[in-house]
């Protein structure tokens, strides 16, 4: 416990430090997308009896709970290979596991402050959805997910350069192609089931049912809760094999 | 309370440590020394759960370290070489994780970090930035914060790398008051006066291999005391001595230019290996 505290106090003091630029990076892209695909583009559109800026607020929380999650890797990448601030857990009487509930805690207060963020923006641009508990469980399962694969693939890599290329290679076209800007219903069958692999994609729909006042369906939860799970475990497996 | 069998770690087809053994007991000083690339901060490494070993066995306080390693972790304090602090904390926030890192409640914590902070001379510097602080400040950070849990056993990776000769001497200074306190120190160097000052045993580690260990003056006095080098195209060549006398005698029967000091563990090093420790 004493060592969950201690990994989770380190990132919260790094990110109280930090707090300006950290909103500000927040807020500059769901910032743009508003501006850009839900202003500019979609404003007269409009998905299933919603504008598009309500279809679209809660895609980008849901995108920006993945990103916010996943930045983290590029925090405990640095931390690993140019301050070797990672030797010093190495070296402490921590569970693995410890280690990692601290690291993703620290993903998922990041993701609590985007998801607030985003709502912010929304409320800017006039949206005022409903944001009740499943539409927050879902955030929640959804940064669990990427804070847990951040810590994994941070772990896995072998240098700066290849988190990068992670980031690029999968982060990225998730992030496009999850469900955030457009339904994934609209895509032929065959895309349709190679979207629905990714938690994105049930996260975007949990999250956006639940804003929109809709009923929640079981399947998305029960895809982001396996995919917590699996994320977890496999982060856990790499503090091992994070040893040279 | 260190005990190494047969410790082995390859890196692909190189070996990193051959088989090495050696036993340190409680309350020693004790300092391997090697060139780089020896394989003295890879045996640090293992100890300390940052490399996994390929084979071999280790034990540290009755503790085997594949079986036990959070026990073994609990008796000991590191200071990397790499200096692993966390600049954009301050110095109390460092001392402060490292605390609950090791399990300490807080006033146990806060108590300790001031006591440690005036041991190493810090106490007016606890609540800069530490990315604020010059080399010398910052490994004296590194060994308190090694320190505060109060551990048994204080490894040293090259404690005083990098740092100017004063500076080196007032670490030390440091580092013998911590063994005067009765902390066993397992200290690595490549500097040769850090090992003679420093240790009550030395051992000399070379391509992954103890070549020998011993007290300062036993690995020493094999060769002598009084060593010339005589300089030439091919480098320096050195003869030892058993008095000064004969040394000298040396020096002016052979008309060449050379100079006449006492033996040191580099010597030592050099006969056993072939090779100088700065090599």
């Amino acid at each position: 416990m004493n060592a969950f505290l201690a990994v989770y106090l380190r990132e919260l003091l790094i990110l109280k430090r930090r707090f300006k630029r950290q909103l500000a990076s927040m807020t500059v892209s769901p910032l743009l997308y508003l501006l850009t695909f839900g202003y500019a583009l979609g404003r007269h559109l409009e998905m299933g009896g919603h504008s598009y800026l309500e279809f679209l607020v809660p895609g980008l929380i849901a995108m920006n709970s993945m990103t916010q999650g996943f930045s983290i890797a590029q925090d405990i990448n640095v931390a690993r290979f140019y301050f070797f601030v990672f030797e010093e857990i190495q070296a402490a009487p921590a569970s693995r596991l410890s280690y990692v509930l601290g690291e993703i805690c620290a993903g998922l207060t990041r993701v609590v402050l985007s998801a607030l963020v985003v709502m912010g923006l929304g409320w800017l641009f006039g949206v005022r959805p409903h944001y009740g508990p499943f539409f927050w469980l879902a955030v929640l399962l959804n940064g669990f997910t990427f804070s847990a694969l951040a810590v994994a693939l941070a772990l896995l890599v072998r240098s700066h350069a290849d988190q990068s290329l992670l980031t690029n290679f999968v982060i990225t076209p998730m992030a496009f192609l999850g469900g955030t800007f457009f339904p994934v219903e609209n895509l032929p069958d065959w895309a349709r089931t190679l979207l629905d692999v990714l938690p994105l994609t049930h996260a975007a729909r949990a999250i956006r049912a639940d804003a929109l006042g809709y009923a929640p369906e079981w399947l998305p939860f029960a895809v982001l809760t396996a995919s917590s799970a699996a994320c977890l475990m496999l982060a856990v497996w790499t503090v091992e094999k994070a040893k040279d | 309370m260190i005990q190494l069998e047969n410790l082995v770690k390859r890196y692909g087809q190189n070996k990193a440590l051959d088989g090495l053994s050696l036993s340190v007991a409680a309350g020693e000083s004790f300092a391997f020394l090697g060139p780089n690339g020896a394989g003295k901060t890879t045996v640090i490494r293992i100890l300390n759960g940052m490399t996994a070993m390929t084979s071999g066995r280790a034990l540290i306080g009755g503790h085997d370290l594949a079986k036990e390693p959070l026990a073994v972790k609990k008796l000991c304090g590191l200071a990397a070489q790499n200096l692993n602090l966390d600049g954009e904390l301050s110095v109390r926030e460092n001392l402060e994780i490292h605390g609950l890192l090791f399990g300490m409640n807080g006033t146990d914590r806060q108590e300790r970090s001031q006591e440690l902070l005036k041991y190493v001379d810090m106490s007016e510097r606890a609540d800069s930035l530490v990315k604020t602080l010059s080399g010398g400040l910052k490994r004296r950070l590194m060994i308190a914060r090694a320190l505060l849990h109060r551990p048994r056993l204080l490894f040293l990776d090259e404690p005083t790398v990098g740092l100017d000769p004063a500076i080196r001497r007032r670490l030390w200074g440091l580092i013998r008051k911590i063994r005067q306190d009765g902390v066993t120190v397992f200290l690595t160097t490549h500097y040769i006066e850090e090992a003679e000052f420093l240790a009550d045993r030395v051992a000399f580690i070379h391509r992954g291999r103890l070549v020998n260990q011993g007290t300062p003056p036993e690995l020493m006095a094999a060769l002598g005391a009084w060593a010339v080098d005589r300089f030439n195209d091919a480098g320096i060549e050195t003869r030892y001595f058993q008095t000064r006398e004969e040394a000298r005698n040396h020096l002016s029967e052979n008309e060449f230019e050379g100079t006449l000091r006492r033996v040191n563990l580099e010597d030592a090093f050099l006969a056993q290996t072939g090779k100088r420790v700065a090599e």
